[in-house]
């Protein structure tokens, strides 16, 4: 009986060592693609540093390493980092339910605008309920300027890919409308808003960095959507609904609820964003806010593979490339735009060694 | 006298429409060919950037526009090709890889330009509008229709010949039916993915003559970012269109009618409207045309799948 038991006990565990091993090395090879892609990608910049008279080594020595020279460069890095977290995070929830949310940047801006309008019409109010009000009116105006394009989608079949960057030109013109008309402070000589009051500053981390609690916002809703996805019924309707939307229709599932969730969902953490960046950073809402953390946001979520837990990682490594781009502008003249040719590389590399693992696992 | 006045704010209206219709006609024809072979190209705002930026390039080395023509569609189609072999051959992710397209055609050009031509500000000499004795001495209808130069003109041309290699040759035909029954087309002995390579190619060397026009025949300068969306908004023609390239040169000329209105009551002193409002239009337009001219019936049934061979 005891040997029985014994037996069973062998390879019940030899078959958790075999499933342990099988999932560990998958998780490498799902590991490995990202960091392959990067390295694809830093090569291809590197090549084309040389090619037009730059120094290419210029791409490891000073984009990836370049920025972390003490606490106030770390803490840069990890105030870029807040917005492509939170939009990178968002947008795979989109991209999982099979939305393709192009509009981020546009959320960000009418985010940024609401939390302008609350930071600066209201006065009198405690920092704790002001400063989250602030983050809240954003949340909420990006969701409603997404929810748009998903209204438009579930109503009329317009591809949300166009709808969503139609938006994004119509929120740029808004903000360029209201920093130059209604919005706009008379006494300063550049077009922007009044300064929001103190007490709706997002608070800082450390006094003398320009790092906000953001970070730590981000940090917590990416987890929280990584959870949502992975272990509610409501993340479960999402994916299936984004795999093959007439199964999810059979199964008795809203499709069209769904699909204004997830792109709702999208939507606020891209107008959160917004809000920290006026709220955080700038103090001020003016016309080019942001650096276009909307689109790279998608590179965010892409490199990602759809999950919002790594996210937090290729938000960071974005933000650390960012960061060294603008270095080696001012160093070496190199246009900071190099970022942009990075980015697609690692899109494009992504999707081709994606498809080597699946050829690869086919063959094995 | 006032109708003097708005007779001649018409004609000119009308020749701005058609010249800043331009861009939007190549580029929507070229994706009635790609998308009409199942082949979706969000892609089509970089690629249009690349064919701008090399048109610019090859004229300010040459001084010659029919070569900066001819550099945008190359530069187009060897961009389409990257699209191609990532969405065809390797079955990628037609929007994933035309928002990676988007991201690389807006930094390698401002990148290129940025290194080799923003420090000297030289702009090139682009193509003039022709003079045709008589007509362009018409009133009112000289100015709005005859005074263009021969890129604008060859949109007439763009828009017969891609209908009849639609609709009247063998080559059109197999490239429909692969938007439709691409297994039709593989059984028949014909190659699906040579196909869709062709009509890939066929419309990002319209997208990249598109761009070009904006750098050879309407501003004589490049910049960062100068298609400002209409790689989008032609995408949204198609639909209006209903996959025709006929339709795709009239609905084109709708919205050259918007940034021609746009453009031309920004200089009316007397407008009360903010000048945002106008310059909103064209992209407000797009999405009213997504929703007004809705249904699929038209949409090739095919469209953004990749071909699985058996």
């Amino acid at each position: 009986m005891a040997e029985i038991n014994q037996g069973v006990r062998e390879t019940v565990n030899s078959q958790a060592t075999h499933a342990f091993t099988h999932t560990l090395s998958r998780a490498a090879i799902s590991a490995l693609t990202p960091i392959a892609a990067v390295l694809v990608a830093l090569a291809f910049g590197a090549a084309l540093l040389s090619l037009n008279g730059f120094n290419g080594s210029d791409v490891v020595t000073v984009m990836v390493f370049g920025s972390f020279q003490d606490m106030r460069s770390v803490g840069e890095i990890l105030l870029k980092a807040t917005p492509l977290i939170l939009i990178g995070a968002g947008l795979c929830v989109a991209f999982r339910c099979s939305i393709w949310n192009i509009g981020a940047e546009g959320q960000l801006y009418v985010g940024a605008i609401a939390a302008t309008l609350v930071g600066t019409s209201i006065d009198g109010l405690s920092v704790w309920v002001h400063a989250p009000l602030v983050m809240l009116a954003g949340a909420l105006a990006g969701a409603a300027w997404a929810g748009i394009a998903g209204y438009l989608k579930v109503r009329f079949q317009a591809s949300e890919i166009v709808t969503t960057i139609m938006l994004n030109y119509i929120a740029l013109i808004l903000t360029s409308y209201l920093v130059t008309g209604p919005m706009r402070d008379a006494s300063a000589a550049y077009p922007q808003s009044a300064r929001l009051v103190r007490e709706a500053w997002t608070p800082r981390l450390v006094t003398d960095l320009r790092l906000h609690i953001g970070i730590l916002v981000a940090l917590v809703l990416a987890v929280g959507l990584y959870i949502f996805l992975r272990r509610s019924s409501r993340g479960f309707a999402l994916r299936v609904v984004g795999l093959n939307p007439h199964a999810a229709r059979y199964a008795g599932m809203n499709v069209a609820r769904n699909v204004m969730i997830a792109i709702c969902i999208s939507g606020a953490m891209a107008g959160l964003a917004g809000a920290f960046e006026v709220a955080g950073v700038t103090r001020r809402l003016y016309q080019n806010i942001s650096p276009g953390y909307g689109f790279e946001g998608i590179a965010v979520a892409l490199l990602a593979g759809n999950n919002p837990l790594a996210a937090i990682l290729s938000g960071g490594l974005f933000a650390t490339l960012r960061s060294g781009s603008e270095v080696l502008q001012i160093t070496s003249q190199v246009p900071q735009v190099l970022v942009l040719v990075i980015q697609g590389i690692v899109i494009l590399s992504v999707v081709a060694f994606a498809k080597l693992r699946d050829v690869l696992r086919i063959v094995a | 006298m006032d109708d003097m006045m708005l007779l001649t704010f018409l004609a000119t209206l009308v020749g701005a429409a058609w010249r800043l219709a331009t861009p939007l006609i190549f580029a929507s024809i070229g994706e009635v060919f790609s998308e009409r072979a199942g082949v979706l190209n969000i892609g089509l705002e970089g690629t249009m950037l690349v064919g701008a930026f090399c048109g610019f390039a090859a004229a300010s080395a040459t001084g010659n526009i029919p070569l900066g023509l001819l550099a945008g569609v190359a530069g187009g189609m060897l961009f389409g090709l990257v699209f191609a072999f990532f969405t065809i051959t390797i079955k990628a992710d037609q929007i994933v890889v035309g928002a990676a397209l988007n991201l690389l055609g807006m930094g390698l050009t401002a990148f290129l330009f940025r290194t080799y031509y923003v420090s000297t500000g030289k702009g090139i000499d682009i193509a003039q509008p022709v003079h045709i004795p008589w007509l362009s001495d018409l009133p009112f209808l000289g100015e709005a229709f005859f005074r263009q130069n021969l890129i604008v003109y060859s949109t007439i041309l763009a828009a017969i010949l891609a209908t009849l290699v639609l609709y009247r040759t063998s080559f059109g035909l197999t490239l429909r039916a692969v938007g439709e029954h691409p297994k039709a087309v593989d059984v028949a002995g014909r190659s699906v993915p040579g196909y869709r390579y062709a009509a890939v190619l066929v419309g990002t060397g319209f997208a990249g003559l598109g761009g070009a026009f904006l750098t050879l025949g309407h501003s004589n300068q490049f910049v960062e970012g100068m298609t400002s969306g209409r790689g989008f908004i032609a995408l949204a023609v198609v639909v209006f269109a209903r996959w025709s390239p006929i339709g795709a040169f009239f609905v084109s000329l709708l919205f050259g009618l918007f940034y021609a209105l746009q453009l031309m009551l920004q200089a009316q002193a007397s407008i009360v409207v903010p000048y945002q409002v106008l310059q909103a239009l064209p992209y407000i337009m797009t999405i009213i045309t997504l929703v007004v001219f809705r249904g699929k019936g038209a949409a090739p049934s095919k469209l953004g799948q990749p071909y699985e061979m058996r």
